[in-house]
């Protein structure tokens, strides 16, 4: 019977047996009303404490409560462009199938978020500088994160070919991770040397801890959505792809 | 899993390339599995199939472009996929598109892949690698004037102009379709520059739905295996 | 090696024969420049201050107009995939694509920018530094547009997409090139931004080559 030695995959294991599509499913059924219980009681937890039940700030009083909502949103940005990357290089090196569907799930989800993070900042920098926008170090990186997000998603829609797509884009968020870094610097070494006088709001001063128990909570009720986001359009992607093998398995026997 | 030849064979006999339960899966779908030969010294193949079959598939994953879904290509008893280098010194690929530059003349392209070989590049021995497939008077033409014949023997010219450095092999040609667009002249002038490079000891593995005459080669049928992909994908990852 | 200087002399070959299609991204970076006093109005000082940012970002669009050009006749006509099967590294083959690349599109502006720089009005203590610059950081954007241009080579409308993709990457190089020119301009010391875009070349020249072969092997199969 033939072997499957076409890929240097180790033996066996749990991510191996993961790859069949069923299994797949079972799993992600099992573990998602866990996750959304998560999300729902982390999000109920950190709104109360972060909109209602945690001090003001000294300057911005209560315009630092978007804080909750904003920067969870942008560590989720990351994390979703961490997970397009780690998702590429799996997909590249061991080809596992699963690989490829997540990450063609998770960069509209990462789009998202960090549009959330954008839109947020944005809200929060009327108040605070008098401006709905500025070129601020952190604004302005994820706003490039943004445009990369849409480039691995067009990436993927660039070729009719799926396999293509998939390999491309995840080179492409293979480079890009590798290149992120880069860009923060830069961006960071520009905004410093053209806005020597402003001191951002947005920059990790120490927090006083009942500022930080809401933000932690509210990180966590993040990533419990991106979770539950990521198996839900991951699902849904399994099942199409299944359909589509199904259809043209009908193509090649109608041929013959 | 090694496979194990008759004790008998002559060195002369044992197979250089071969490829083991070899599968390939294009778009979703298994072209063909299960597919087991080998080939030595001087000998042949004929790919066989209706259009669509996989012949080029085959040809493209025997020359190491597409990975193999699965099952191994041993050349030299060395796994292909692993250690290309020898295999790519000796390996020379004749695909569906021409590879020609249309702005530089014949010769120029011709010279591109000497040097890319390291085999030689003067003007003479580019010459009688094109008189081979009859366009020596044609040299210095650009390639863009070629007709679509004309174009594919200066592609058949290429393992022609680039003969392998290597003492022990003379090589492994594929050729996908070789003789599309030929006249019959043409045709027996490439039939006997194979001929020429099998005496020599090279391996020739060519796909063909047009007539090409190899004496004694095997025939590979690459008709669809037409695998359940479910099943497949069982096997793979059960 | 002999693939590099192989393939180096061949596509220096090919631009002569195509002529003025190498130098078009030339003159698309000279007329882009060109359209900026038209819009923001000719006033000499303003027209200064934006000056080593808008070459700079020319030179990034030219750049990657020109970029098209790098694999996708190769790959249609299927001399890419002979490259790949040569036994010489495809690395060696895509840097030498990608200096053939620098050598007939970028040293061009290099030799351009003189002319920009008077257009658009650059204070003379900034003219040296934007030449050295150019010649120092523009390799880099050949190289780092290569990984680009090998991920979509074969893609319809591979164009756009090529510019959304490349963009983002290059924004290092177009941050400490302009900050040079500009601290120059000041009278500040401008080796540190050299010095940095000098690095960013020199690990582009290193590790895009590979990148962009990894990319066209992952296109051919």
């Amino acid at each position: 019977m033939a072997e499957a030695t076409a890929s240097p995959n180790p033996s066996g294991g749990f991510w191996h047996r993961l790859a069949n599509p069923a299994r797949f499913q079972r799993l992600s059924a099992w573990l998602m009303p866990w996750l959304v219980l998560i999300t729902v009681g982390c999000f109920g937890a950190g709104l109360y404490f972060g909109l209602y039940a945690s001090p003001i700030d000294y300057q911005q009083k209560d315009t630092v409560r978007i804080m909750y909502v904003h920067v969870p949103a942008a560590w989720l940005a990351m994390m979703s462009y961490s997970t397009l990357a780690i998702s590429g290089f799996v997909a590249l090196i061991w080809r596992h199938p699963l690989a490829d569907v997540a990450g063609a799930a998770t960069a509209p989800i990462g789009a998202v978020f960090t549009f959330l993070a954008l839109f947020t900042g944005a809200i929060w920098g009327q108040p605070t500088w008098g401006t709905w926008w500025v070129w601020d170090a952190r604004l302005t990186s994820v706003l490039i994160l943004f445009f990369m997000f849409l480039g691995y998603i067009a990436i993927r829609n660039a070729f009719d070919d799926r396999a293509r797509a998939g390999r491309a884009a995840s080179l492409l968020a293979v480079v890009g991770i590798v290149i992120l870094p880069i860009i923060k610097f830069s961006v960071d070494w520009w905004n410093t040397l053209h806005q020597p006088a402003s001191v951002s709001k947005l920059s990790g001063s120490s927090l006083d801890p009942a500022m930080l128990r809401p933000l932690l909570i509210m990180a966590v009720a993040y990533m419990a959505l991106f979770g539950v986001l990521l198996l839900l359009r991951m699902r849904l992607e399994l099942t199409r792809r299944q359909v589509e093998a199904l259809q043209m398995a009908r193509a090649g026997a109608s041929a013959s | 899993m090694r496979r194990r030849w008759p004790r008998n064979l002559a060195p002369d006999q044992m197979p250089i390339l071969d490829v083991q339960y070899l599968a390939c899966r294009r778009g979703g779908r298994i072209l063909f599995a299960g597919l087991d030969f080998s080939l030595s010294k001087g000998e042949a193949a004929l790919a066989l199939g209706h259009n669509g079959a996989g012949k080029s598939s085959l040809l493209r994953v025997l020359a190491g472009l597409i990975p193999p879904f699965t099952g191994r290509i041993l050349w030299n008893d060395e796994d292909t996929r692993q250690e290309p280098y020898d295999f790519r010194a000796a390996l020379r690929y004749v695909g569906h598109a021409d590879g020609l530059q249309t702005n530089l003349t014949v010769i120029q392209n011709l010279r591109y892949w000497a040097a890319l070989y390291s085999a030689p590049t003067e003007r003479l021995a580019l010459t009688d690698a094109l008189a081979a497939v009859g366009l020596d008077d044609l040299a210095d033409l650009p390639a863009r004037m070629l007709s679509a014949g004309q174009r594919r023997r200066l592609a058949l010219a290429r393992p022609i102009a680039t003969p392998s450095t290597n003492a022990h092999t003379a090589g492994l040609w594929l050729l996908d379709e070789p003789t599309v667009a030929l006249d019959r002249p043409s045709i027996a002038r490439i039939e006997s520059a194979i001929a020429e490079f099998r005496e020599r000891g090279g391996i020739v593995i060519a796909s063909t739905n047009a007539p090409l005459t190899l004496p004694g080669a095997q025939e590979i049928d690459v008709s669809a295996t037409v695998l359940d992909l479910e099943d497949a994908f069982e096997d793979a990852y059960a | 090696m002999t693939a590099f200087w192989a393939t180096l002399a061949r596509d220096l070959l090919i631009a002569r024969r195509e002529g003025g299609e190498s130098l078009l991204a030339v003159i698309f970076f000279v007329l882009g420049a060109m359209l900026f006093p038209l819009g923001v109005g000719p006033e000499g000082s303003l027209l200064a201050l934006m000056a080593a940012g808008v070459i700079w970002v020319m030179a990034l669009l030219a750049t990657l107009l020109a970029l098209d050009r790098l694999f996708q006749a190769d790959w249609r006509d299927g001399t890419l995939e002979l490259m790949a099967l040569a036994p010489d590294s495809l690395t060696l083959v895509v840097a030498a694509k990608c200096l053939a690349h620098w050598l007939v599109t970028g040293l061009p502006m290099v030799i351009a920018a003189p002319i920009m720089a008077l257009l658009l009005n650059l204070p003379p203590e900034g003219w040296p530094a934007l030449l050295a610059t150019l010649l120092i950081g523009s390799p880099a954007l050949s190289f780092i547009g290569a990984i680009c241009a090998a991920l979509i080579v074969g893609a319809r409308r591979g164009g756009v997409l090529m510019t959304l993709l490349a963009l983002p990457l290059y924004i290092p190089t177009l941050i400490f090139g302009a900050g040079a020119v500009q601290a120059a301009i000041g009278g500040f010391d401008a080796s540190g931004h050299l010095a940095a875009l000098a690095a960013i070349t020199l690990a582009a020249a290193a590790l895009c080559p590979w990148a962009a072969a990894a990319a066209l092997r992952q296109a051919m199969e």
